[in-house]
């Protein structure tokens, strides 16, 4: 206890230093907390993947569809549990700037698929049953003020035409890393207007999504599906899911990598900052640790009390920092909506944020510690005065 | 009867660039337990560093150092901290005292390297603030005290723990006539009724008439025995 208090006194000593340390560690807390936050939500959907689920796509590109008829095929894989279909729709709600996504689904094993979008059965029947219906997730229903029974039109890009859907449920994810901004309506409505409009785009499909039996056979069910359709006019490339949406996010690689320097870097900055405060701390007090050498205290309890006064520095900015990243991640994830469905704060973010507090304590003391540890006493002393 | 203190032989030189500048040629000095000595000189004499070498605040170049039998010119510096946590009480020019405890915090701290249990340690400092007569300011912090002041709880500091020997290095040389007379009064009379050893360096011949025997430093060298009946 007598230690510790001699470590809170000493680490305001100096009022206006210390605010000024602890505010630079928030801040730097605090932006690398929330670039954390945004490194986990560009892996958001990789998260939110399925380890039971895989996606089968065109060998060449994403942008190259499939047949229809390949979802017999791959029902008939050994270890497939169901198969689900769709295709990116590309509509735009009034204005482009209201972005959201909006796929064509079989709605019936889509649902299937997906049991983490929870919707009540009257929902999921009402949907199944009108062809014009259309599932938002909650998120997306509260951004536009959209109400069950509401007709929204989209703008079709990919496929040219207004397109009205009648909102029939409102899913909520469930848990936090689910998407709760998706639009999804039926492919069948898609693929009969377009018969209708006489499009050659009919019984294309976007990409499959399978569901396996065992998650510990995926890959070789994946295997399997590529091999069933090898040589033929449309080679397929099935991935699990999370490696699918992994290759999404390697295209923006370099954007991540850049985030996660800077926030490297900002933690850097403020070791500095902190190592700073501990060497004038030292400088000053040169004459009170010969002190406590002459009455006996051994190196190790002045090196003690340097870092525990770094530390209580360092973790009060800390906690501050952590307790901020909070409100002002649900801010930035308002303001980030349209880019960033899922902007929550990660446990791990949290975690990373406590272990840089200790290396920015720990860092900061040792220059400090190693002079007063080494100082003679006869040097120390005659520096009072 | 042994004395407590045996200084024999030392030499202690300082480098200054590639200058060895010599401070002490083999002094040979016994301090006899209960003796209250004054250490005298000339500033640059190296009487503070022969206070030093006693309290093992620094290391002899040659010769031996014992204190109550031990060698301390033997002992590593682990060994020299334990050793000086029990056997030297010390008070210097300018209190040197931790400015954010209190009186009562600051007479504890060497209790904090004993086994003392609480209860043994607030007795202990409770005692020697009393011995100072300063048990009614023991809350307040440094700052808050007079010079003479916190020289008396320097002094409470350095006898909480009961050690072999004091050292004091000009111990009024901060204060005011009347303050400095107060501390080489309870410095007489720790002396005196307790038969504490005193070793004491001051250049002011009024503190040194307090001490039974004087020694004189003259550029290392020490000079012959001066013995006095204090006043």
């Amino acid at each position: 206890m007598f230690i510790l208090k001699i470590l809170i006194r000493n680490a305001f000593r100096h009022k206006l230093r210390t605010f000024l340390t602890i505010l630079g560690i928030t801040v730097a807390i605090l932006a690398f907390g929330l670039l954390r936050t945004f490194i986990n939500a560009w892996y958001g959907g990789v998260e939110a993947s399925s380890a039971s689920r895989l996606v089968t796509r065109s060998s060449i590109s994403l942008i190259f569809h499939l047949p229809l008829s390949y979802k017999d095929k791959i029902r008939q894989v050994d270890g497939v549990k169901v198969v689900s279909w769709g295709n990116w729709f590309g509509g735009v709600y009034i204005d482009e700037k209201n972005f959201f996504a909006n796929f064509a689904v079989d709605a019936k094993s889509y649902l299937q698929l997906y049991p983490e979008f929870l919707l009540s059965p009257e929902e999921t029947n009402a949907f199944l049953r009108d062809r014009k219906a259309f599932v938002a997730g909650r998120k997306l229903a509260k951004r536009f003020g959209w109400k069950i029974g509401d007709t929204v039109t989209l703008r079709g890009t990919i496929f040219p035409g207004n397109w009205d859907f009648v909102l029939r449920g409102i899913y909520q994810g469930r848990d936090e890393t689910i998407d709760e901004t998706q639009f999804f309506f039926h492919w069948d409505y898609l693929n009969e207007t377009l018969k209708k409009r006489a499009s050659a785009r009919t019984d294309q499909v976007g990409w499959y999504m399978v569901g396996v039996s065992r998650p510990d056979r995926a890959i070789e069910v994946a295997l399997a599906i590529d091999r069933t359709f090898k040589n033929s006019l449309a080679e397929t490339l099935t991935e699990t899911e999370k490696a699918f949406q992994l290759s999404f996010i390697s295209m923006s690689e370099t954007i991540i990598m850049a985030i996660q320097l800077v926030s490297f870097v900002v933690i850097i900055i403020i070791i500095a900052v902190v190592a700073n405060t501990m060497s004038m701390t030292y400088r000053e007090r040169i004459g009170e640790y010969a002190i406590f050498k002459t009455l006996g205290f051994r190196g190790w309890r002045i090196a003690g009390m340097i870092v525990g006064e770094s530390m209580v520095i360092t973790l009060i900015g800390s906690f501050l920092g952590i307790v901020l990243t909070f409100p002002v991640a649900r801010i930035v994830g308002k303001m980030l909506s349209n880019y960033f469905p899922v902007f929550n704060v990660a446990e791990e973010a949290i975690y990373m944020d406590l272990a840089a507090s200790i290396i920015i304590g720990l860092i900061a003391a040792i220059v400090p510690t190693y002079r007063s540890v080494r100082i003679r006493i006869a040097d120390g002393l005659r520096r009072i005065g | 009867m042994a004395p407590i203190v045996e200084i024999i032989d030392v030499s202690k030189s300082y480098r200054r660039g590639n200058r060895t500048i010599p401070v002490l040629a083999d002094i040979n000095l016994n301090i006899e337990e209960g003796e209250f000595l004054a250490l005298m000189g000339p500033s640059g004499s190296g009487k503070s560093t022969l206070l030093n070498l006693i309290a093992a605040l620094d290391q002899v170049d040659s010769g031996a150092i014992r204190v109550g039998g031990i060698d301390i010119t033997a002992l590593s510096e682990n060994e020299l901290a334990e050793w000086r946590a029990v056997n030297v009480g010390f008070i210097f020019q300018f209190y040197n005292l931790i400015p954010v405890l209190t009186a009562f915090e600051n007479v504890e701290l060497p209790l904090l390297l004993t086994g003392l249990s609480r209860r043994q340690r607030n007795e202990h400092v409770e005692m020697a603030l009393r011995i100072v007569n300063l048990e009614e300011r023991m809350d307040h912090y440094p700052a808050q005290l007079s010079g003479g002041e916190q020289q008396r709880v320097a002094i409470a500091r350095a006898i909480v723990t009961d050690p072999t020997i004091l050292v004091a290095d000009e111990p009024t040389g901060d204060l005011d006539k009347v303050a400095a007379r107060e501390i080489l009064e309870l410095m007489d009379r720790l002396n005196r009724e307790s038969h504490k050893t005193i070793i004491m360096v001051t250049h002011d011949p009024r503190a040194a008439e307090k001490a039974r025997v004087i020694r004189r430093l003259e550029k290392g060298f020490l000079n012959d025995v001066h013995s006095q009946d204090p006043h």
